[in-house]
């Protein structure tokens, strides 16, 4: 057999069928649900009278709606309240398994999947979200799906697929100081454009990413979609296995032994063909900030905004203009002296315990400046919010003026009640900048977590390797 | 799902790039538990000068008169023409949905975001993939001629313009027989459950773990 990429690989192991135009009836091995994109597709197999194929492939937790604050009084808004309680009563009418608001296991779909080791190496994981590429990190081929895919999935426990090209990112050498996985993927995406992936799966590879722990590689797959690649992945080694052993979904006994085996095979082949390969070299990529409204618009902290006259392509430049507009800035103006009036450090792509740690570490002894509003710190699930609590990193951020709330997406996209106000700026180690993401009006700058803390204590952005230099 | 076979529309051009789902619909809209009603909201922020909330009645809430879709000449279109990458960002097939609510069936573009072109089919809207240079073209010609209607054949995968110029797209053939049809890809999947099921009992044995 020739060369196979590790996305050959994924592929040929799920196909059940294949039509001669090529369309492929491919299988789904762990299927995730929140409250958002699936009441429509529950309702759609109500209307049919079908039922779920595969209960047991389907885990679900609501994660978009749920407040961040005091939760004993429920939901305040009703709309919410009544999408949550909808996926409750869809979870509870067809018997699939949820992790209910009350549940410590609550949290964020991307970060309680492979925290339970529902997400393993190997499978096929699909959920009613974009951000589902962040479970490729496990040598998984995972990537979003619209609500009509959801219900098809509940109904077949297949997709209907065509197989996309691949692209290999490598990134060789040791990140710079200060330097994280988010700046990776911000690097990567200012590289390639938030369309450059698309049509194309991508697996992240290079020294630096074997360098990177799980939590890393989630970071850069999660990101895999701003760069418009539905899927993105990581091959698996032992930082990959180490994570998975003895989670509660994991394999136990034999069949761990038996699975392991199997997943050492997921990497790709010497000489496997790419249909596209992009290299980085780790040392030269730094922190990074985005200035405008795509996650494209990004340079390095020590840079400035670019000047949309200095850009040739007249879509490009009126789309800088209008986001330059949009966000309230002037092109030249150095990134540093750009001032913030709110902080959100959580989201799919920044909340896992690695990321809090980066954060306190930043925040440790210092106090958010006073022009700094808010500074939300929202942990990915009940579970790394008890991590973090064991480990002090609460009393931390407290101390510095932080509010430490409960697990959510929250002001990722502001579904919730946590939301930035018209014109307020915010430094975001979410994964989105577009206009209105985070409340209508709102300005978001894309930022890794100890960026974010950083910008939190000064006041405005701010080269977080002089802090560093400090401690 | 309706049929899409053959559509004479008027078009609409919005002269942006990367237009995210975001912008097409934007997340307060989300917590809606149905399929339909979208319409008004569809380009909610840039459409209206206030801020939308879902449940809210949109006939008597202010327009931004410079927004397109508000320019009288546009009322009623049904082709969308748009920039690359439309549809990028989020999987919310609310954004599908808003744009059949709001009366599009088709949009053409030089390029779509995978997961949101995906959703069109779903959904009977055809996104129609086309070279920058036809898509520039066509963003003059609307801009010149009030009324600009265009011709959308996807049996003969044409587009054809007033002037009878004749643009060819690619589309699948899966996706084309569906749309065609107005068939339910559930349905069509589940003709293959004696394949689904035999390849279960093969996946049991290789790889058990996954059937705990």
């Amino acid at each position: 057999m020739s060369a196979q990429t590790l996305y050959d690989k994924l592929w040929q192991s799920h196909v059940v069928h294949t039509e001669p135009d090529g369309t492929t009836l491919l299988y789904i091995d762990r299927h995730l649900l929140h409250e958002v994109t699936s009441p429509q597709a529950f309702e759609g197999l109500r209307l049919a009278g079908r039922k779920p194929w595969r209960l047991s492939a389907n885990l679900a937790v609501a994660d978009h709606n749920v407040p961040t604050t005091d939760r004993s009084h429920g939901i305040a808004d009703p709309i919410s309240r009544l999408q949550v309680e909808t996926l409750d009563d869809n979870c509870a009418g067809f018997g699939i398994t949820e992790f209910k608001m009350d549940d410590v296991r609550q949290g964020i779909v991307h970060v309680i999947g492979p925290e339970q080791g529902a997400t393993l190496p190997g499978m096929t994981v699909v959920c009613g979200d974009s951000h589902t590429s962040t479970h490729g990190a496990f040598g998984a081929l995972a990537h979003g799906i619209g609500t009509s895919e959801v219900e098809h999935v509940l109904a077949t426990q297949c997709l209907l697929q065509k197989k996309s090209k691949a692209m290999l990112v490598r990134v060789e050498g040791t990140l710079g100081k200060g330097a994280t996985a988010k700046d990776i993927a911000l690097a990567v995406i200012g590289k390639i454009g938030t369309a450059g992936g698309t049509g194309y799966a991508i697996e992240f590879a290079g020294s630096a990413i074997r360098s990177l722990s799980m939590e890393g590689r989630m970071t850069l797959c999660n990101m895999a979609i701003e760069a418009g690649a539905r899927a993105g992945m990581v091959a698996v080694d032992d930082t990959t296995i180490n994570y998975v052993k003895g989670r509660p979904f994991a394999p136990k006994g034999d069949l761990w032994d038996k699975a392991v085996a199997n997943w050492r095979t997921l990497v790709s082949d010497e000489g496997a063909h790419f249909d596209a390969v992009v290299e980085l070299d780790a040392a030269a990529i730094k922190p990074s900030v985005t200035w405008g409204t795509s996650p494209e618009m990004v340079v390095t902290v020590d840079d400035k905004v670019p000047d949309p006259a200095q850009e040739p392509d007249p879509v490009k430049r009126s789309g800088m203009e209008r986001a330059l507009a949009y966000m309230g800035l002037q092109a030249n103006t150095p990134i540093t002296q750009i001032a913030v009036d709110k902080v959100f450090i959580g989201s799919c792509t920044n909340s896992r315990i690695e990321d809090l740690r980066g954060a306190a570490k930043i925040a440790k002894g210092k106090h958010k400046a006073a022009n700094v509003k808010q500074v939300m710190v929202v942990p990915g699930s009940g579970l790394v919010k008890q991590q973090a609590e064991a480990e002090g990193l609460d009393k931390i951020f407290i101390a510095a003026g932080f509010e430490w709330r409960d697990p959510g997406c929250s002001m990722c996209l502001a579904m919730n009640a946590d939301r930035l106000e018209p014109g307020e700026r915010c430094a975001s180690t979410s994964n989105r900048n577009f206009e209105g993401r985070q409340g209508a009006g709102g300005r978001t700058h894309l930022v890794s977590p100890e960026m974010a803390a950083a910008a939190a204590i000064a006041g405005h952005f701010v080269d977080v390797r002089e802090l560093m230099g400090e401690v | 799902m309706e049929k899409f076979t053959r559509l004479e529309g008027l078009v609409a051009p919005l002269d942006r790039a990367n237009v995210d789902t975001d912008a097409i619909i934007p997340k307060q809209f989300l917590k809606s538990i149905k399929r339909s009603g979208f319409g008004p909201n569809l380009f909610d922020e840039w459409r209206y000068l206030d801020h939308g909330e879902p449940g809210q009645d949109c006939s008597n809430r202010p327009l931004n008169k410079d927004f397109v879709l508000n320019q009288p000449r546009y009322q009623g279109a049904q082709i969308l023409l748009a920039r690359e990458n439309f549809g990028c960002g989020s999987s919310r097939e609310h954004a599908p949905w808003a744009l059949l609510d709001y009366g599009f069936r088709a949009v053409i573009a030089p390029s779509f975001a995978d997961i949101f072109f995906n959703n069109c089919f779903k959904n009977g809207i055809l996104p129609i993939v086309m070279d920058a240079e036809e898509v520039d073209r066509l963003f003059k010609e609307t801009a010149a001629t009030e009324g600009y209607r265009l011709t959308v054949d996807l049996e003969k995968q044409l587009v054809t313009t007033p002037g009878g110029h004749g643009i060819s797209f690619e589309v699948d053939a899966f996706r084309k027989y569906c749309l065609l049809n107005g068939l339910d890809d559930i349905g069509l999947t589940l003709q293959n459950a004696d394949k689904i099921r035999a390849y279960e009992e093969r996946r049991k044995i290789e790889a058990p773990w996954l059937f705990v």
